[in-house]
């Protein structure tokens, strides 16, 4: 059996099998392995819970996942340069599909540092013993208390990690569905898991799945539409169909109306975004800080690779609308962020407003713009999971020390903690010698480039809003008195050191040395995504 | 040696044709560093690593940092006897000698390297700031020996040296002005190191504000020669001078705001009125820094900038005047005060003065400027010690009136003192004798009308500083005693531990002999000439030599006459009689000429209503668009903020809303 050279196309699978054969398609493990290693891990992970003892879990989890996502890390590196459609054309390996991948395993070994970490709740970590028991009942109280973990946490954030990795590679939309589901059922189990404040996790997880469900309607009706449209799934087919000019493409457009809204949502841009500050906040923080980077990067991956490959012959007719998305979700995530109480809360809101920054390097739609939004995703991932790292160690006797009004004073009680914090905020806001600065610069100079000019305006107005909030924390945190009976920073949580310290320090890097991520990422954008 | 070293590379566009196509015959030529030159770096590092040493290193360092200190301080005049000697050794074209440090600022056409330059006139200022610096830091062990911020006071006396040294030593205005800058800083430190009085807290900020006004002219004359010349390095903007492609108009504007910077650092009109209130500071650091090391930078900057005040006749000619009436200003409130330490200050003003007129003669005296200024770095240092062996030994009291006949109990301080007292009034064969009587035939040769003028200034000068410090050397150490030894004020005169009169020696051997070797033979002029160029020519005078110094001679004893009639032969009160009862003079000489009524008038005031003015501005401009605009985007806030109910169905529904958006914006699009 020899395949063709070229892909084989789905219809010629579907014909084949009515003619009773079926062609296996040759399947290229090695360029595949970070996605088949993340699989790999995911299920050990599921046959450790179901087999080994509560101990042996404990202590085998964790380093499984880290050792599992670095060394499909290091695949990663070694495919460097590749660029092919493999699988029958199920998944396409290039350098922005590689770079993703290299940025989403990063960002979920920080998390599973995160994750694991053990020394900050006197019983056990972030994660809550016994998902099951019911809040309010009285195997709640023991639930808090006891030193179990529901260790289905590393399996779960490995078969999300593994969905994000495929999420990035589909060449198919059918492809790219699957990988959403693999990516998003495990989060909203993940969003349910916090061991304090149960009810709120609950909840966080109750609402993700039912407004994810209801983004996925929409991005599985977009599908149809546009399959029904090029008659094909492939991304590379449906750039071809929509080359050629037909009578009839009102089925087009409505299809990528749908999928986008259906990708939309998972970014956080508006108005698909009124999930985000509940689940940002119920969620347990480092399940938090995994999204924040993790889905972003995943889903800005998907985005960029549907609006690149199958839709860039369209982009004159989707820049609008690409626009006003944008807009919408700066000028909300800032100015919503301004009256937030919870400090959870306002990371998510200025989560929202990044994406719209980011959007803005969508809209500027030239290489330049891929390049900004590739380093704009690695620098805010960075950023922010710092930044939930450290609200982790701030607590006070009921868990973490949410509200804004507890970290009064904060700067003096615990200097080097909050300056670090104060570092990674003016990061947020994209101060200059920060990563923030520089990522921000990269996709608005795209987009002047691009003839967006308008849009970095907005931009600019917003990050000035913005900055407002952000630097208002660091002025609640340094120039006011401590409140009496404040949280507690915890000492000593190694783990969590680990994954803040590596956050803010690259935070620092690639605001003082951007240039080596700015080459890697400007190589990937100039080779571009593979066809 | 014509290698070409880094910092000469022309460095805007425009300027490499401008230079290259003027280039002069007597455009300096600076030699690269080799040798024991490569070196000159640890000039600088050694007093800041002392500082740095210092102030990190805590109370760890409190038993021998003033050791370290001096140490560093010491050493770093060792460097700079080496250099020197190193620099004799050259040829008179080679004995400039430039070190590239580093490209400080590399920014396009904006290229600024720092870089050391080490010739004949840096080297004269290293060994006067490093030599007269270490015996300060000597003086200070014994003078400082029960302060218990001893160590923050070392540090900032090395901190202080390093920052002047780095003035002398920049290659361009830009790594002078960064020195100019640290000096301003370290001056403040000290001059409010007893920041519990709050005499020296008032006048540690007078002394940084008018500072800060010379500074700017400073800054602005800097911006002004890269705007013209596009570099800011020495050789460049000489070589540009001299060839005459900058206008006469902004060489002038130039010049100017140098000379404003000149004036804040030194003291001069009109900016002379922070000098004596700096004396609230430590006596040391008067003696460094307000007499022999700081308030000379002025004279530094004009005389290294002597090529574009050659060119210009106006700036010379304001330098002039400033330098003769600051003379007289210096002198006459001298006469005035009973305190020691401002006697010595107006004293140092008006010297300075001296220095400007000789600056502002143009080649003719650029060379006797810098000769009397290292001759007075001697001897007015040598006077502050002194003072402040006085003062240490009747219990902080600063005023003369209740000093007289302590020569007897304090003689090593009595017979330093003396020398430098007598150094300062001309007496011959010392010091003052010969750089003071130079620079007033310098005036007087240079002709017509003026010439007189600024001559008979200078001359009335030397007779009233005569009266005045002979005033001050009789009140203090002969005449009557008007201290008493019993009751509630007692005093207890003795003389100052070795430490202390140690240093005093040799600063006294050398306002003794100082002038002789400086004038005599020529040899400093000879030696500065390559920097600052030729002197005018012997024998063109207006007034014969010989006649001119007898003249001097003559109005010196005349003053010195006085005082002795006056405070010698007559009883001293040891209360000054009030205003209402002495002339006119007097009191406004008490009252410092005015000086700070001026300085409230035209700086204080104005900049007062322009800051209310501007005050009144942001609050209701710029503030009240800020609130407006933070205001209405809270508001917006928090109204948007009700849309995030917390129900997932009107989440959902805005979803829904929001894809019938998309879809119709998308489709608008297509129909459109």
């Amino acid at each position: 059996m020899s395949a063709p050279p070229t892909a084989v196309l789905a219809q010629d699978a579907l014909a084949q099998s009515i003619q009773g054969t079926i062609d296996v398609p040759p399947i290229q493990y090695a360029a595949l392995s970070p996605i088949i290693i993340v699989f790999g891990v995911a299920l050990a992970a599921v046959l450790i819970d179901a087999f080994a003892s509560a101990r042996t879990r404990r202590l085998l989890q964790p380093p499984l996942a880290a050792v599992g996502f670095a060394v499909a890390f290091v695949a990663v590196v070694l495919l460097h340069g590749r660029r092919q459609i493999l699988a029958a054309g199920a998944v396409a390996i290039d350098s922005p599909t590689l770079f993703l991948e290299g940025a989403i395993l990063l960002f979920a070994f920080l998390a599973v540092l995160l994750v694991a970490e053990r020394r900050l709740d006197s019983s056990g970590g972030a994660i809550v013993a016994s998902a099951a028991v019911t809040p309010g009942s009285p195997g709640a109280t023991a639930a808090r208390t006891s030193a179990a973990v529901q260790t289905e946490v590393y399996a779960l954030m490995a078969f999300s990690v593994a969905g994000m990795l495929l999420f990035v590679s589909a060449n198919t939309l059918l492809v790219m569905f699957v990988a959403l589901e693999i990516l998003s059922l495990p989060l909203y189990l993940l969003a349910g898991l916090a061991r304090r404040r149960r009810l709120l996790s609950q909840e966080a997880a109750m609402k993700y799945f039912l407004l994810g469900a209801f983004s996925s309607a929409f991005f599985i009706y977009g599908l149809a539409f546009l399959y029904g449209y090029a008659g094909s799934v492939d991304l590379g087919r449906i750039a071809d169909a929509a080359g050629t000019a037909t009578a009839n493409d009102t089925y087009l457009y409505l299809g990528m109306a749908l999928l986008g809204i259906g990708l939309f949502f998972k970014i956080g841009a508006v108005p698909f975004h009124s999930w985000t500050p509940d689940v940002y906040q119920g969620s347990p923080t480092p399940i938090t800080a995994f999204m924040a980077a993790g889905t972003k990067v995943a889903a800005f991956g998907a985005l960029l690779r549907v609006f690149y490959v199958a839709f860039g012959g369209l982009r004159w007719d989707w820049r609008p609308t690409v626009w006003t998305i944008a807009i919408m979700t700066m000028v909300v995530g800032a100015v919503l962020a301004l009256t937030q109480r919870d400090i959870k809360r306002m990371l998510a809101y200025s989560a929202i407003a990044h994406a719209g920054f980011l959007l803005t390097g969508l809209a500027a739609a030239n290489s330049d713009g891929l390049r900004g939004s590739l380093f704009y995703l690695v620098a805010y991932g960075f950023t922010t999971i710092a930044a939930f790292g450290l609200i982790t160690m701030v607590r006070t006797a009921d868990g973490e020390a949410s509200d804004l009004s507890q970290w009064q004073g904060l700067g003096r009680r615990s200097p080097v903690l909050a300056g670090i914090f104060a570092f990674l905020l003016l990061a947020l806001a994209g101060i200059p010698l920060t990563s923030g600065f520089t990522g921000k610069f990269a996709v608005f100079q795209a987009a002047v480039a691009g003839n967006a000019t308008p849009l970095v305006v907005v931009a600019l107005v917003t990050s000035a809003i913005a900055a407002f909030f952000y630097v208002r924390v660091i002025v609640l945190m340094f120039f006011q008195e401590p409140v009496m009976d404040g949280p507690i920073v915890v000492t000593r949580p190694t783990l969590t050191y680990a994954a803040v310290g590596i956050g803010a320090i690259m935070t620092l890097l690639l605001g003082v040395a951007p240039q080596p991520l700015l080459d890697l990422a400007g190589t990937a954008a100039t080779s571009g995504f593979v066809r | 040696m014509s290698t070409v070293p880094m910092s000469r590379v022309p460095t805007h566009p425009a300027a490499v044709p401008m230079v290259t196509r003027y280039a002069m015959p007597h455009e300096p030529h600076y030699a690269s560093a080799t040798g024991i030159f490569s070196v000159m770096w640890l000039l600088l590092v050694l007093p800041l690593a002392g500082a740095a040493i210092l102030l990190l290193g805590g109370r760890r360092t409190n038993r021998w940092g003033h050791l370290l200190a001096t140490a560093a301080a010491a050493t770093s005049f060792v460097v700079a006897l080496l250099l020197f000697f190193a620099l004799l050794g050259r040829s008179g074209d080679d004995r400039a000698v430039s070190q590239h440090l580093f490209s400080w600022i590399p920014v396009n056409s904006f290229q600024v390297d720092a870089g050391l330059l080490f010739d004949q006139l840096s080297a004269l200022f290293v060994l006067l700031i490093t030599g007269v610096g270490t015996l300060i830091h000597v003086y200070s062990i014994g003078y400082m020996a029960h302060d218990p911020a001893r160590r923050k006071f070392f540090a900032y006396m090395n901190l202080f040296l390093a920052s002047m040294l780095l003035l002398v030593l920049g290659d361009n205005f830009l790594v002078l002005y960064a020195g100019w800058e640290l000096v301003g800083l370290s001056s403040y430190l000290l001059i409010k190191f007893w920041e519990d009085r709050p005499a020296a807290a008032t006048a540690a900020n007078k002394a940084f504000y008018m500072n800060r006004v010379g500074d700017v002219g400073l800054a602005l004359a800097v911006m002004f020669m890269f705007a013209t010349v596009g570099s800011t390095n020495f050789d460049t903007v000489f070589g540009a001078a001299a060839a005459g492609v900058i206008g006469y108009g902004t060489l002038t504007a130039i010049a100017l705001l140098l000379l404003l910077g000149a004036c804040g650092k030194s003291g001069q009109f009109p900016l002379q009125a922070w000098l004596p209130d700096a004396m609230e500071g430590p006596t040391p650091i008067s003696a460094l820094i307000h007499a022999a090391t700081m308030v000379t930078a002025g004279v530094y900057l004009i005389a290294r900038a002597n090529p574009i005040f050659t060119e210009t006749q106006a700036a010379r000619t304001v330098v002039v005047i400033i330098g003769a009436g600051t003379i007289l200003i210096g002198c006459v409130i001298g006469c005035a005060y009973d305190d020691i330490k401002k006697v010595l200050a107006y004293s140092t003003v008006s010297q300075i003065g001296y220095m400007f007129l000789a600056v502002g003669l143009g080649p003719a005296g650029y060379a006797l400027g810098i000769m009397h200024l290292l001759a007075h770095g001697f001897f007015k240092a040598g006077l502050f010690l002194g003072a402040g062996s006085v003062i240490h030994a009747m219990n902080d009291e600063q005023d003369m009136r209740k000093y007289g006949a302590l020569w007897r109990l304090m003689p090593v301080t009595w017979a330093t003192f003396g020398i430098c007292y007598l150094a300062i009034i001309g007496f011959p064969p010392l010091s003052g004798f010969f750089t003071k009587d130079k620079i007033i035939e310098a005036a007087f040769d240079k002709g017509g009308t003026s010439g007189y003028l600024l001559g008979s200034a200078a001359l009335l000068g030397a007779g009233i500083t005569a009266f005045y410090m002979t005033r001050l050397f009789l009140m203090t150490f002969h005449g009557e005693r008007r201290w008493s030894d019993k009751g509630p004020r007692a005093v207890h005169p003795h003389e100052s531990p070795r430490v202390m009169t140690g240093p005093m020696i040799p600063l006294a051997i050398g306002a003794a002999v100082a002038g002789g070797l400086f004038v005599l033979g020529g040899s400093v002029q000879n030696w500065l000439a390559p920097v600052v160029g030729e002197s005018a020519e012997e024998g063109v005078h207006t007034m014969s030599p010989v006649v001119l110094t007898a003249l001097t001679l003559l109005v010196a004893a005349g003053g010195f006459a006085g005082a002795y009639l006056r405070y010698q032969l007559r009883p001293v009160e040891a209360v000054a009689p009030p205003d209402a009862e002495v002339g006119l003079v007097t009191v406004a000489a008490r009252h410092d000429l005015y000086a700070n009524t001026f300085n409230e008038a035209v700086f204080m005031r104005p900049g007062q209503y322009a800051t209310r003015f501007l005050v009144w501005l942001d609050t209701v401009g710029v503030d009240g668009a800020v609130r407006g605009s933070a205001a209405a985007v809270g508001g917006l806030s928090g109204r948007l903020r009700r849309t995030q109910t917390g129900f997932v169905r009107s989440y959902a529904l805005s979803m829904l809303g929001g894809a019938v958006l998309v879809v119709g914006a998308l489709y608008l699009v297509k129909v459109g």
